[in-house]
């Protein structure tokens, strides 16, 4: 499989990053910090107040380096591209699916399926490592519940009807999600999902994970040449990477909630690590994110072998090799979408 | 006869008889992906391209130099063409005398003789044939490795192959559709194998099969 490359994080407020020649130079108080050959990346991900000189951004154009701005916090800002590219046949196919509601719901039952699925194998990896936890019959009775939505979801055909039993699976899942927290109870607890903003620790840490994966997913989509925007689950809504979030659904709780939880249960972050400001919303010191960001690149780098491909590949190729299946299965080499599915 | 607006590119047509599949990948996908050898071809032909033309008394060098058939419906480049002084040619700009074009094609590795490279060859004899009015009925490959040129003869059964794999490759184009994989050897060695997937997408696998796996739950001892 396709060679995994590094992604560049800049979190240093202030920096400054220049091409010289074919390397990413970047600078700080008018020093030179670090010099990297723009054949190594696979993407550069800003923080905050991080500048970029222009030519610069046209080298990443040219080499197909995805350039992101994402505010401190990880809010998405910009992203820089050069010319469109890809393949306009493909795009034209994924947009007549996206008007077609049935070969829509085709592709959305099977991202939901592994959502669902994949989101069952947290729960049931955390029965299996703590069998004496306390919430052991509100995770076997999740467990059920979210069994029968994938029973229901076999049988359905209707966008409406998938997406009530993804919300239904969504909230049980999360209804004891809380239970899957083993350590610091008194500041990393969750009650529900709140994304604008994040209102505690857990879902500070879950929105900037769903962020890093989002950005991952909608690179690979652009680099398969398929539009991030224009989704099957997610309709279309301007602005909304619609694609992405499809994609996002069935790694979402693989790659996000797991990590999540391991940084919490491990205690590689501490409740000192998060400020809630003024208006309620929390937010993580820049230490905490960093610990984030690192455990994130080196999760990317473990190996599995995928289980559609059958082939060896890092995890941080998940994006990737799902863009290319999606690509392949719109122009018709497969018989249908066939999402990650956690094994 | 092929309006210009159609013209395929010359590359095109060796993809085509190479690979189907990796034809419909690099042209119609828009996939490419670098590998060691294609970058090495790709230096390769800058590299003659940049070279400066020569002219001697008997033979003249002409490189980079932009070619078309309409009858193909091809355009492109080709490396080198020599135009070798002769009784019965055709003349040529700033030179004296009649002359006779022959293609010498450049290829990074060893000497293979690949249809595919035939058919390129031949290719661009029948663009310069119908560019200037003569008969090219002999051409040349020169190899990187070890340095030595072969010269291949533009038979009617070659060009005729050319002819029909130029015609399929403007139905690939007209019907907008890549050509399904099938795994083969020479698969492994090629540079778009990752987009390609020519083991998931030979029509093996079934995804509805696939999918049962969502509906069941592991066994414990399974749990990743």
């Amino acid at each position: 499989m396709k060679q995994l490359l590094n992604t560049l994080f800049v979190t240093t407020q202030g920096a400054y990053l220049a091409k010289n020649g074919d390397t990413v130079e970047i600078l700080h108080e008018q020093q030179t910090k670090l010099r990297v050959p723009i054949h190594t990346l696979g993407s550069i991900v800003c923080f905050g107040n991080v500048a970029c000189s222009p030519f610069l951004m046209g080298l990443c154009a040219e080499h197909n380096v995805p350039l992101s701005f994402l505010t401190e916090n990880g809010y998405f800002l910009a992203r820089v591209h050069g010319p469109v590219s890809g393949n306009v046949l493909l795009r034209k196919e994924q947009y007549r699916r996206s008007d077609d509601l049935k070969a829509s719901s085709e592709i959305a039952r099977s991202v939901v399926s592994a959502k669902i699925a994949n989101s069952r194998i947290v729960l049931l990896r955390a029965l299996r490592d703590r069998p004496q936890t306390e919430g052991r019959e509100k995770i076997q009775n999740a467990l059920e519940e979210m069994g029968q939505n994938l029973e229901d979801l076999k049988r359905s055909s209707d966008l409406e009807e998938i997406r009530g039993l993804e919300g239904m699976a969504a909230n049980t899942y999360f209804g004891c999600f809380d239970c899957l927290i083993t350590a610091n109870k008194n500041a990393f607890f969750f009650s529900q999902r709140s994304r604008r903003p994040p209102l505690d620790p857990v879902n500070a840490l879950l929105s900037f994970l769903y962020t890093l994966l989002v950005h991952d997913i909608r690179s690979a989509l652009e680099g398969v040449g398929l539009d991030p925007a224009v989704g099957f689950l997610h309709r279309d809504r301007p602005g909304r990477p619609g694609l992405a979030l499809d994609m996002m659904e069935e790694l979402r709780a693989y790659l996000a909630d797991r990590l999540t939880l391991s940084l919490i249960n491990r205690q590689q972050v501490s409740p000192e690590g998060f400020q809630k400001t003024e208006s309620g919303a929390v937010v993580m010191d820049e230490q905490t994110r960093k610990t984030v960001l690192v455990a994130w690149q080196k999760r990317k780098q473990e190996e599995i072998t995928h289980p559609f491909l059958q082939e060896k590949i890092q995890i941080g190729l998940l994006p990737y090799v799902q863009a290319l299946l999606m690509a392949r299965f719109l122009r018709g080499d497969l018989d249908g979408y066939p999402p990650f599915l956690w094994r | 006869m092929y309006a210009e607006a159609d013209y395929l590119p010359l590359s095109a047509l060796q993809h085509w008889v190479f690979c189907p599949r990796q034809c419909g990948l690099i042209h119609l996908e828009q996939v490419w992906d670098e590998n060691r050898l294609t970058a090495e071809g790709r230096i390769l032909h800058q590299r003659v391209h940049e070279m400066s033309d020569e002219h001697r008394s008997d033979i003249s060098i002409v490189r980079g130099l932009r070619i078309y058939s309409r009858r193909l419906g091809l355009i492109g480049q080709a490396d080198v063409v020599e135009f070798h002084r002769t009784q019965a040619g055709i003349s040529l700009p700033d030179a004296e005398g009649l002359w006779q074009p022959y293609p010498v094609e450049y290829k990074r590795g060893s000497p293979k003789m690949d249809a595919c490279d035939e058919v390129q060859l031949c290719a661009q004899a029948i663009c310069l044939e119908e560019m200037l009015g003569i008969a090219v009925l002999r051409g040349a490959f020169f190899y990187g490795r070890p340095r030595r040129r072969k010269e291949v003869v533009l038979t009617d059964e070659l060009r005729r192959k050319t002819e029909e794999s130029a015609h399929q490759l403007h139905e690939m184009f007209r019907r907008g559709r890549t050509p399904g994989a099938s795994y083969e050897k020479k698969c492994r060695a090629c540079s778009l194998y990752n987009q390609c997937l020519p083991k998931t997408t030979g029509g093996k696998k079934n995804i509805e099969h696939y999918l049962q796996m969502a509906y069941e739950l592991p066994r414990e001892e399974m749990i990743p």
